[in-house]
């Protein structure tokens, strides 16, 4: 009896390598859980055949290209769409062997932080199936957290993979901009998204960063690490310096609960040995925000420009062809993505783009320098992942800008190009809290040291209490 | 900040996008929300700090200029919504 809920990656690697099972055992046991408890928790848009090798299971985020298997990012403009080749991290995945179980739930291209602006309906969080499970990639968070998928890839732009591992309660990695090829992702922001695992343990992560990781000649903004991966093993911290900014531990809506579980992860940190001191961060958390979403919109306004009912996807009836795209684009996309279209076409427009967009640029550069000269102290830097447990369904929905500020301490850290690895570190409330560590860039090694041994102390059972034998 | 209702439908034709009069309503509203939110970052004297583009410190990209094999005139139009010829076909201009 293979147990799913339990079972991380490495474990389910070891019992193919010992013949224990076999791959197409294993593939078995996922698609019985996902009979089970899919039907509650929609994490699936679309279950495959097990396309790939001989290897474990793998989920991945519907913005990631599929050859032959429909790739939606949650959007009615791309319902039908069947690409025609693999992204990079898919090809990536098969050529290791890695079966596909499907492809998992996110909001709109990737467009929100609980998964409700999928247009084919939200996912639910495991741990409490009124609450969400985070977003984007609620999806991949709530089937690995479910024992639906040994391990899934996400993707980030600002928060998208550590604010669903948060609130489902397992491990989430948003590595560094340009260490995971871009090639084939259904793109939002392309200065910003960033492909990345999602699982059950520190060491899971780190592997599955081994196998995407890497320059790509179909992506050239791409670039070779500068160090193999290494899976971490050792317990203690001694010789690590971590700092403590008070803006992204302090800030305004961070919840009792969620700030009582990461202090007493902090004190955890010095008890393994770690120094740990406070820091600043004072502009990066006020303005990271505002500077995002000036960004990431304009940005979207122009990848968004490619749905127009002509190459691919949706076509709305039409007459004359210019009716055809407003009709097409009014009837494909949802809410969100119009919204973001219209902010980012705004901020760029005649009049506006130096005041909003060049701005926004401006104060990117305030956000890298300030993160760049804590770095001269700390090797990381530890807060919360998510101001908030996970909330329930539709408390969000009505405010654009109660749902954005979910990514209040994720956004910092991605304007300027950083790692951040979010792991589980207690309950709030009888739901995960994530706790999220950002080091200087190509410094995945250093989190997954500290993000292990912290694991490793803290003994967090990521099996949602409610499904526990 | 508020955004009015001829602003909305100007950005919206911008953008490609048909908006009924309710949509035109509920985002002229929201809009005036979210700028008004983002134009925090004018608060920021922030002559002479150079613009960011690209979090990463690279340098251009270059590839031999030689021939790969690419996707097949089928393949590229395999997922048109309308096609004839070869083409991708659409309603007249």
């Amino acid at each position: 009896m293979i147990d799913t809920l339990r079972l991380t990656a490495e474990e389910a690697n070891g019992l193919l390598e010992r013949r224990e099972v076999s791959s197409s055992e294993l593939f078995a046991a996922y698609r019985a859980a996902i009979d089970e408890r899919d039907g509650e928790l929609h994490c699936y848009l679309r279950l495959c055949d097990g396309e790939g090798g001989d290897g474990i299971p793998i989920a991945l985020k519907d913005v990631i290209s599929t050859q032959g298997v429909h790739t939606t990012a949650g959007s009615k403009i791309l319902e039908s769409y069947v690409p025609v080749f693999d992204a990079t991290v898919a090809a990536k995945c098969k050529a290791r062997g890695l079966r596909l179980l499907g492809k998992t739930n996110t909001d709109e291209f990737a467009m929100g932080s609980s998964s409700e602006n999928s247009a084919f309906g939200p996912s639910r969080n495991p741990w409490d199936p009124s609450r969400v499970p985070g977003g984007s990639g609620g999806g991949s968070a709530a089937a690995v957290s479910a024992g639906l998928a040994p391990w899934a890839l996400g993707s980030d732009t600002g928060g998208s993979i550590k604010q669903p591992a948060a609130l489902c309660g397992i491990v989430g990695l948003r590595p560094t901009y340009g260490t995971v090829s871009r090639y084939g992702i259904v793109a939002f922001a392309s200065s910003l998204d960033q492909v990345g695992p999602t699982t059950k343990t520190v060491r899971d992560c780190a592997l599955l960063y081994s196998i995407i990781a890497g320059r790509d000649e179909c992506d050239s903004t791409t670039v070779e690490l500068p160090e193999h991966v290494e899976l971490p093993n050792e317990d203690g911290l001694r010789g690590l310096r971590v700092g403590v900014p008070k803006e992204l531990n302090k800030a305004e809506g961070i919840e009792p609960g969620v700030a009582a579980a990461v202090e007493a992860a902090i004190a955890q940190l010095e008890e393994l040995g770690a120094e740990v001191g406070e820091c600043a961060l004072p502009l990066s958390v006020e303005f990271g925000m505002p500077c995002y979403y000036l960004i990431a919109p304009a940005e979207a306004s122009s990848n968004l420009a490619r749905y127009d009912g002509v190459r691919y996807g949706y076509r709305a009836d039409a007459e004359e062809r210019l009716e055809m795209y407003e009709r097409t684009r009014n009837e494909g996309f949802g809410d969100e993505p119009k919204r973001r279209i219209m902010v980012g076409t705004y901020a760029l427009s005649a009049g506006y783009y130096d005041a909003y967009y060049g701005q926004a640029q401006k104060v990117r550069t305030v956000i890298k320098r300030e993160h760049d000269a804590l770095f001269e102290t700390f090797d990381a830097l530890v807060s919360p992942t998510s101001p908030t447990v996970a909330f329930p369904l539709g408390a969000r929905t009505a405010d654009p800008i109660a749902m954005y500020l979910s990514d209040l301490l994720t956004i910092p850290s991605c304007m300027a190009g950083l790692p951040g690895l979010s792991i589980p570190c207690g309950l709030s409330e009888g739901l995960p809290v994530g706790l999220q560590l950002v080091g200087p860039q190509f410094a995945e090694n250093t989190l997954f040291r500290i993000g292990h041994a912290l694991e490793q102390a803290l003994g967090f059972d990521p099996v949602p209490e409610r499904l526990r034998a | 900040m508020e955004i009015s209702q001829d602003e909305v439908l100007h950005v919206a034709r911008l953008a490609r996008l048909e908006l009924t009069d309710e949509e035109v309503e509920r985002f002229g509203g929201q809009l005036s929300a979210i700028l008004e939110a983002v134009s925090k970052v004018s608060e920021l004297d922030l002559a002479g700090v150079p613009p960011t583009a690209h979090p990463l410190e690279v340098a251009n990209a270059w590839d031999e200029d030689e021939p790969h094999e690419c996707l097949t005139v089928d393949e590229a139009l395999r997922n048109a919504p309308d096609r004839e010829d070869g083409h991708f076909r659409t309603p007249p201009a």
